[in-house]
This record gives C-alpha cells, sequence and structure tokens, in this order.
C-alpha cells in the first residue's frame, strides 16, 4: 500500500482475524446456549418427525418413498430460513441493544463485527444439518442415492451461503426495529418456503406462482439438494425434467453477486446511523410493545 | 490540569449548530476543552448535551459550524483517530452471553496496532477488570449482571484503548450513591495517572461540581456558562435576596449589599416589617430555576434569565 494512505492494511486485517475469533466464540456460545440447542432440536424434530409419519407414502412416478424425496428439499429450505432469519435477526438486534455502536467506537470494529457475522452464521448451518440429517439417516434407508451426492451439497451450501446470507443481513440492516423481523423476514420467508416445492411438487401450483418461486434462492437450494441426494431418474419429477444444474448455479450466483455489491452499502448506511440516542429510543420502544 | 501536551486543544467548538427538521436544537456552540481537562457538559434533559456529544464522538453528522477534535474533524476522521478516543456507552442488553474478560480481550484486541511506547493499547484485562472492580466476575456471563456491574463493564470497554480523550455520556444515571463515588474516584485516577482528557455530561449540577475542573452549562442551544464550578458559585451568589412582610403584603428584593439595604428597611418601617429573610443566592438555586423553566417549555427565556444571573 502506497505511503500516505490513511488506512494501513495492517489493522484492518487485523480487525479481520479478531472478528473471526470473535464469530467463532459466539458460535461456541451459541452451541452451548440450550436456547439455540431447543431450536436446533425443535426444527429438527419437526422435519424429521414429518418425514417418520410419512415414512411409507410412496411418491408417483417412481420407486422412492417421501422421504428422499422431501428430506433434501427441507433441508434446502430449513438453510434459506436460517441463514435469512439468523443474521437479519441478529442484525436488527444488535443495532438496537448497542453491539453494533460498540464496534463503530473502537478501530476497526465494524470490520471486526461484519467478520464476526461471516463466520457466525456460515458455521450455525452446520448444527442445524447435522441435527436433521444424523437422525435421518438412522431412521430411513436409501437417502443418498449415490455417495457422490456429497460434492453436490457442499457446492450447494457455498452457493446457499453466498445467495442468501447477504438477502438476511439487507432484511437486518432496513427493518426498523427487532420487533418488525417477523414482518419482514419471517412472513415472507414462509411464504417462499409453501410455493418453493418443499412440502409438494412445485408443479401443482398455478404457472405464475411456479414463476415468482423460480425468483428466489428458496426453490433452487431445494432443487439443487434434491439432485444431490436422489437418483438421476428422479429428475422427471422436476420442471423441464431435469435437475436444471446450470440454471441452479446461475441464479444463485446472481443472488450472490447483486448481495455483495449491495449490502456493503446498506451495513455502511446502517453502521452511520448508529448512535447513542438511537440505541436510547430502541430501549425505550422495547419496554413499549403495545402502541 | 498539569501536564498540558504540546499543540492546540484538544476540542474546539466554533458556532456549532444542530437542527432536526424545523427545531433548533444547537444555535451556536463555542466552547474549547484542553488536554488533561475534565469537562463537565451540564444542562437540562433535552438541552442538547447528548446531542454535542455525539457529534464530537463523530457519531453523528452537524448542521454547521467548526468542530476539531484531537486535530481531526469527527465527521471524517479516520480509524486512527478513534484508536486515540474512548466513548462510554450505556450498555443495555449487548453481548449476553460473553464474560467481561473475553468481550475485552475482543474489544481491545483492535487498538493493538495502535499502541505507542508512550501508551501502550490496550490496557491488559486483568489491570482493567482491577480498576473498575469485576475481577472476581471476570468469568461470568454478563447476562447474569446488575445495572451496576454493567455500568462499570462499559466504563473498562470506554477506557480499554487508553484513550487519550474520554467521553462519557450521562455516566452515573441509575448508580446507587456508592457507585457513584467509586466512579468519581475512577474519574480522578484516570486524569491523575493517565493524564486524560474528559469530557462528561450530566444533568446532575452536584455531580459535575465534584468532577470537574470546568463546567460548561447547555441550555437554550448554547453555552449560557463556561467557568470553574467555585468560580460561577461565587458569581452566582453575588445578588443577595431580601424577603420581608409589611401591612400583610410580601416583597423581594435583590441587592449586592444586603446589610445597608435591611438597614435602611428597617429606619423606614421599624416595627412594621415582619418575616425578614436574607438569602444568598447560590449556582444551585439560579441552575434549578433554569431547569424548571427549561421544563416547562420556557427554555430561551430561561437560558437568557441565567446569563443575567451568572
Amino acid at each position: 500500500m502506497a505511503t500516505g494512505s490513511s488506512v494501513p492494511p495492517s489493522p484492518v486485517l487485523h480487525a479481520v482475524r479478531l472478528g473471526v475469533r470473535r464469530g467463532w466464540a459466539e458460535f461456541v456460545q451459541s452451541l452451548r446456549s440450550s436456547q439455540d440447542q431447543w431450536f436446533y432440536l425443535f426444527t429438527a424434530f419437526l422435519a424429521v418427525g414429518y418425514l417418520y409419519l410419512r415414512r411409507d407414502t410412496p411418491v408417483e412416478g417412481t420407486d422412492l418413498f417421501l422421504p428422499s424425496v422431501a428430506l433434501p428439499s427441507i433441508l434446502g429450505g430449513l438453510l434459506a430460513f436460517g441463514l435469512v432469519i439468523g443474521p437479519a435477526y441478529s442484525l436488527a438486534m444488535e443495532k438496537e441493544d448497542g453491539t453494533l455502536l460498540r464496534a463503530k467506537a473502537v478501530p476497526h470494529g465494524l470490520v471486526g463485527y461484519f467478520a464476526g457475522q461471516l463466520v457466525l452464521h456460515s458455521s450455525s448451518i452446520v448444527p442445524q444439518m447435522v441435527a436433521v440429517l444424523v437422525p435421518s439417516f438412522l431412521l430411513f434407508d436409501g437417502l443418498m442415492a449415490d455417495p457422490s451426492g456429497w460434492w453436490t451439497v457442499a457446492w450447494v451450501l457455498v452457493l446457499a451461503l453466498l445467495a442468501t446470507l447477504p438477502i438476511g443481513m439487507a432484511i437486518g440492516a432496513l427493518v426498523p426495529s427487532a420487533q418488525k423481523v417477523g414482518m419482514w423476514g419471517m412472513l415472507p420467508v414462509m411464504l417462499l418456503a409453501g410455493i418453493s416445492g418443499i412440502f409438494y411438487p412445485i408443479d401443482a401450483l398455478w404457472g405464475w406462482v411456479q414463476v415468482v418461486a423460480q425468483l428466489f434462492p428458496m426453490y433452487w437450494l431445494g432443487l439443487g439438494m434434491r439432485s444431490a441426494f436422489l437418483p438421476d431418474s428422479a429428475a422427471a419429477l422436476e420442471i423441464g425434467e431435469s435437475w436444471r444444474t446450470l440454471e441452479t448455479v446461475l441464479v444463485l450466483g446472481a443472488w450472490a453477486v447483486v448481495g455483495a455489491l449491495v449490502v456493503p452499502a446498506l451495513l455502511r448506511r446502517m453502521a452511520r446511523r448508529q448512535s447513542g440516542s438511537q440505541v436510547a429510543a430502541a430501549r425505550e420502544a422495547a419496554t413499549q410493545w403495545v402502541k | 490540569m498539569g501536564d498540558n501536551e504540546p499543540g492546540g486543544p484538544v476540542v474546539e467548538v466554533r458556532d456549532l449548530r444542530m437542527r432536526y427538521g424545523d427545531k433548533d436544537v444547537l444555535v451556536g456552540v463555542d466552547f474549547t476543552i484542553d488536554a488533561g481537562e475534565v469537562v463537565c457538559l451540564l444542562g437540562p434533559n433535552g438541552a442538547g448535551k447528548t446531542t454535542t456529544i455525539e457529534i464530537l464522538e463523530g457519531f453523528r453528522e452537524r448542521s454547521a459550524g467548526a468542530v476539531t477534535v484531537l486535530e481531526q474533524d469527527p465527521s471524517r476522521a479516520t480509524e486512527a483517530w478513534r484508536a486515540r478516543t474512548g466513548v462510554v456507552l450505556q450498555s443495555w442488553r449487548d453481548h449476553p452471553r460473553w464474560t467481561p474478560r473475553r468481550l475485552l480481550d475482543q474489544m481491545g484486541g483492535y487498538y493493538a496496532p495502535y499502541g505507542t511506547a508512550e501508551r501502550p493499547r490496550p490496557v491488559p484485562t486483568d489491570e482493567l477488570l482491577d480498576v473498575v472492580g469485576l475481577t472476581e466476575l471476570a468469568d461470568q456471563r454478563i447476562a447474569t449482571f446488575s445495572g451496576g456491574q454493567r455500568r462499570r463493564l462499559d466504563v473498562a470497554m470506554g477506557i480499554v484503548g487508553r484513550p487519550e480523550l474520554l467521553f462519557l455520556d450521562e455516566p452515573t444515571a441509575g448508580f446507587d450513591p456508592q457507585a457513584r463515588r467509586e466512579f468519581h474516584h475512577l474519574v480522578h485516577r484516570l486524569t491523575d495517572l493517565e493524564g486524560t482528557t474528559i469530557l462528561l455530561t450530566t444533568h446532575d449540577l452536584d455531580e459535575a461540581e465534584k468532577l470537574a475542573d470546568r463546567v460548561l452549562i447547555l441550555a437554550g442551544g448554547r453555552i449560557v456558562a463556561d467557568d470553574t464550578a467555585e468560580r460561577l458559585a461565587l458569581r452566582a451568589a453575588i445578588d443577595v435576596e431580601v424577603k420581608w412582610s409589611r401591612d400583610g403584603e410580601r416583597f423581594v428584593h435583590a441587592t449586592q449589599d444586603a446589610t445597608a439595604f435591611v438597614h435602611q428597611l428597617l429606619d423606614e418601617h421599624g416595627d412594621a416589617v415582619v418575616d425578614l429573610e436574607v438569602r444568598r443566592a447560590s449556582l444551585e438555586d439560579a441552575y434549578l430555576a433554569l431547569v424548571q423553566s427549561h421544563e416547562s417549555g420556557r427554555s430561551d427565556e430561561a437560558a437568557r434569565a441565567f446569563t443575567e444571573v451568572i
């Protein structure tokens, strides 16, 4: 870096390293927290319970049973849910409770804060996946058609992170308060889960709904996961009777690019507005739920 | 204060103005703070103290005026500038799962690239825990802390970078008297040992008198008094209030020479004068009057009346 520049490179890198440590510490704290353990176990219980109740339901047009087809779709849905709602809640809460302001008050603290957020939310998908996958593999047979599918799981996970984390961060940056994450985050994600072919095939829906669903990452995450777990013959159930791998990469990649372009500006805008009086106002507002 | 460092003032504010929508909060604030000073910004709630301190912290954009803090404009300051300042924030429920030790290690870490031989940064965590009296709670989850313990942690985080200039916005709000006393000790220790310049806000005159080398009183959107607490008290006490009743009517008169006035009064009316009361106005009286009129919405008027008294 040229001399005379206002930001020497080393403090920024130093802050990134501290941020990674911060995110890891928060991840470990989350694993130890009974609140978060319950969340992982509860979602896993719902997902696996649903699969178990319908373990003998055959899937029309294939020789597969429902758990084989529904598990990858549910994994895709859980990924999208966790990676959108997790960071959205974190950011919305932490701009209210002063965490973000603390980061702003130390040199390059925001760099560290956001690095920490990335590490925390990326790591958080591991316990969520494990909580669903372990009981599923114990209870059901024929979930993974070909072991090479794990490779596909890996790249779908990476694309899932890149495509959906920024959406969660954008929601967290834009919502006026943590109380509004339900309205602006939870509700749209639930609606998308309903139309993204997770619980029933997407071609059972009206055409325009199918189009809407295919604009968002959730459908493609489910499709990518199905392509990883299911035999190639099962592609016959999908739109265009194909796994559409190229389209999956393109759509998720496009979300990742838009996210990478838009979200840093949103985060900067959010951070610029942080001040003690804003935190104080949020504290007042939080004690006054009914207005 | 002793150790004046070379160079200009640490804080210089000229004609600072702030407007929210069509409401003027600051209408021309001027003051200067020198290195090593403890300055207290005193004023009624809503007078603009928090706005002023947030502008100096670089957390808020001003509407107009010139502000220089540690040789830079805080609204465009670098991270190296940030490393030289400390802000004591009022925590609420942040970092509930962290322990003070881990959190101070993390927050202090950001200052490490900015340490110098003269000002090693950050302050070692153990030393800091000791200074704020949290050694025994160092490995407990912050979620279990009482309000007072949390505030001590706030102070620790504010000074972890060994700041040259420390901002404290209503630092003792919610403290019990004991905690307040300990906090005052801590402030004195910081200025004596580290030569830290401190700007704090409060609406409590008593606290301002105890802590500050200099008191700035903010009212009606500007500084209406800027002096040591002692001199402000002396100035406020020049006038003496004489009250009495005569023939069932109540009289009040302000004078600088109470003795002569009472003499004359008794000579003229003798036994008719009853309920005689002579009272030297204190800074507290003047300040309370200011706060009272401010709270009843007459802030401009209050500021003017106060300027006349002081």
